[in-house]
């Protein structure tokens, strides 16, 4: 009987081992003369919208509908937030708006209008793909170029300005302040939302119908449950999540929008859950991979001493080969949902 | 003749319904911020189609997503989504402005080494995600999009510091007189190249209907499971549709630098060839995946391109609601089995 310390030790190797492999890294990086707090500051906050959608696709997915348009989904709410945000604080001038605004900030609404538009946006494409039997991977990418053309449609005739908007301080998030590090309060909320994804996927009759939805939608018809109610419910759930970490990037992140603000992080969401195997914690672990590297980058190409002899374009493709090494290594041993972007149809 | 005359007739169809689909809701997202559409539309017309000169330019913009739309078409037949072939343009625009700029060459001779040249940085290009697919089983989708954007970061990095123009940073050194095309039309951009493409697309059309590989390339698209049987090498066939669709997209970036004047060189923002793999995936569903149909296709969306910037001029409206339209017609082509589906629910509400 070994002991119960070793035991835990065997279960949670792979995380463990990641732990300490970061930890070293943190040490080396510390030598060469960065701060090791800030690097896991920027970390963070590149991780929150990438975790958010990754759990968020990691639902809709084990329910049985693959939504590729992240990217959109990313594109347009950044916008919507912001406008959300920016409309929120135009609307504390009349007496009768103060009170909410001011309760809540307009930050905070337009991070609420962002997710609000996600779930629209999810729930359309889970009717599209549920009755209307839609080729998800093409509507997904029809998606992912609608949103490129209409947020630089929408910067115009909105703030008549092509392809950058600025909105003032007011209407951005503050993080929370720690003594070590700011941390932003999404970026707790997606960690908590990664905990109860996981509880909810694992433990509970939810979960079941959930991942049935996905795996066996017949059986969960027999079973008297409505198939498409179950996968346009985790659409939207999937849409609402994307949505709040794509108003997360302007209002608490980059403090303003530019038209290629989430630059392929849909996609690097994809790759998260992909290389998790449709598990949210999973998920938010390579979230944290992902955003780490690309935090990395961005403190890289800033340095003094270090920007003047690595060319800032190459430290910008750190991120994105980091994505490919790590799917090329964790994707062989998953497997996916068996009814995965199949329309079901009783017979 | 018959069936397939009127399985050729559904697909158009198809096609002009999400076309005019996608129009439909471009008109209400310019209702909605008060532009007047029938306006914005008359200019884009006029502008794509008004007199030769703008048919010729229409021609020029057909050019580069003739061929990103092949790229695209040749992955699905052979049953992939690869959307590399932004990444895969850039690689090709570069390789164009090193065979054609470094060396110096007989007229004739240095066109067509140009070319070439192209093709091989976009077909070298697709060998990473081909290779990630077949001994990773990596999703295309994920794959070429990370390419596409060390591609977009690396060209821009070589286009700026390493075959910047002394004269001009802001791009890079211009190609040689000997490696460009001849305008055909003055007044027009529009070069020899576009035979290139057009070339290029009628041999990858033969080679899918007349060789044998071609034939398996198709199958393994349609039945993998019939594939398998008639004992096709899937590993062969996917690399070789990745390789295919990279010196398509190769092309179409080298044809922006050595076929499209006035600048003869890439720029440092990648202006010149920025979005032609993306809009190509909408020009092979339009072109329902077939190389003829992309090369109609393409034609029509190279009229949106170029007659959005008269819509910009004359009714006001940001050119760049092209682009959301295309979108929005391909999520229109999402769901072909809507009119089935309509059709089937129309007849069980007439039979009660």
């Amino acid at each position: 009987m070994p002991h119960p310390v070793i035991n835990f030790i065997i279960k949670y190797k792979g995380y463990i081992f990641s732990l300490l492999g970061l930890v070293i890294l943190l040490y080396i990086l510390s030598l060469l003369g960065f701060n090791p707090l800030a690097l896991i500051e920027t970390g963070l906050l590149a991780m929150t919208p990438l975790a958010l959608a990754a759990i968020g696709e990691s639902i809709n997915e084990r329910a049985g509908i693959v939504n590729i348009g992240l990217e959109g989904i990313f594109l347009i709410t950044a916008l919507a937030g912001v406008y959300g945000a920016e409309v929120a604080l135009e609307a504390a001038k009349s007496p009768a708006w103060r009170p909410l605004v001011t309760m809540l900030s307009p930050g905070v609404i337009g991070l609420l209008f962002g997710t609000f538009i996600g779930a629209v946006i999810g729930f359309v494409f889970g009717i599209m793909s549920v009755y209307a039997r839609a080729n998800q991977i093409v509507a997904g990418t029809g998606l992912n170029i609608f949103a490129l053309g209409l947020i630089q449609y929408l910067l115009m005739v909105l703030w008549a300005f092509p392809g950058i908007h600025i909105p003032p301080r007011q209407v951005l998030v503050p993080p929370i302040r720690t003594p070590y590090m700011n941390i932003s309060g999404v970026t707790i909320f997606a960690i908590l939302i990664a905990i109860i994804m996981h509880i909810i996927l694992h433990k509970t009759p939810l979960g079941l119908i959930i991942k049935a939805a996905g795996e066996m939608p017949e059986a969960l018809d027999v079973a008297g449950v409505r198939v498409d109610l179950v996968r346009i419910a985790a659409c939207t759930f999937g849409g609402a999540l994307t949505g709040l970490g794509g108003a997360f990037m302007p209002l608490a992140w980059f403090g303003g929008i530019v038209k290629e603000i989430s630059a392929g992080r849909g996609f690097i969401a994809l790759a998260c859950l992909v290389s998790s195997g449709l598990e949210p914690l999973l998920s938010l672990a390579f979230a944290f991979i992902f955003g780490f590297a690309e935090g990395l980058a961005a403190t890289v190409s800033v340095t003094p001493g270090v920007k003047e002899v690595v060319p800032y374009h190459l430290v910008h493709m750190i991120p994105y080969i980091t994505t490919l090494v790590v799917v090329a290594i964790f994707i062989g041993k998953r497997r996916f949902p068996r009814a995965l972007a199949t329309p079901y149809t009783r017979e | 003749m018959w069936p397939r005359l009127k399985y050729a007739l559904r697909e158009v169809g198809l096609s002009l319904l999400a076309m005019g689909i996608g129009l439909g809701f471009g008109a209400l997202l310019m209702v909605i911020y008060g532009y007047d559409p029938i306006l914005a539309y008359k200019a884009l017309f006029r502008g794509a189609f008004g007199d030769i000169t703008e048919v010729a330019e229409t021609l020029a913009f057909s050019i580069p997503l003739m061929l990103t739309g092949l790229t695209f078409a040749i992955g699905v037949k052979a049953g992939l989504f690869n959307i590399g072939a932004e990444g895969q343009v850039y690689l090709g625009a570069i390789g164009a402005v090193v065979f054609g700029g470094l060396l110096s060459l007989p007229h004739g001779i240095h066109v067509a080494i140009a070319v070439l040249g192209a093709m091989l940085f976009g077909a070298l290009w697709s060998i990473g995600p081909a290779l990630l697919k077949i001994y990773r089983g990596v999703h295309e989708v994920i794959s070429t999009i990370m390419f596409n954007w060390i591609a977009y970061w690396f060209v821009m990095y070589l286009a700026l510091h390493v075959l910047v123009d002394p004269n001009r940073s802001e791009r890079t050194i211009p190609v040689a007189e000997t490696a460009r095309f001849g305008v055909l039309l003055k007044g027009s951009t529009l070069t020899g190249a576009i035979y290139v493409a057009i070339a290029f697309c009628l041999v990858v059309y033969l080679f899918l209907s007349l060789t044998k590989i071609g034939f398996e390339l198709r199958l393994l698209g349609a039945n993998p499971t019939a594939a398998q049987y008639a004992g096709v090498n899937p590993k062969k066939v996917i690399f070789l549709s990745f390789l295919i669709g990279g010196l398509a997209a190769g092309l179409a970036g080298g044809l922006q630098i050595i076929g499209r004047p006035p600048a003869w060189a890439l720029y440092g923002t990648l202006g010149n060839v920025v979005g032609l793999g993306f809009a190509g995936i909408g020009v092979a569903l339009i072109g329902r995946n077939n190389p003829i149909g992309v090369i109609l296709a393409a034609i029509f969306y190279g009229a949106l391109q170029h007659g959005g910037r008269y819509m910009e001029y004359e009714a006001g409206v940001c050119s760049e609601l092209i682009g959301a339209i295309s979108g929005l017609i391909i999520i229109a082509l999402s769901v072909p089995e809507v009119v089935t589906l309509i059709r089937l629910r129309l007849k069980k509400w007439k039979v009660t």
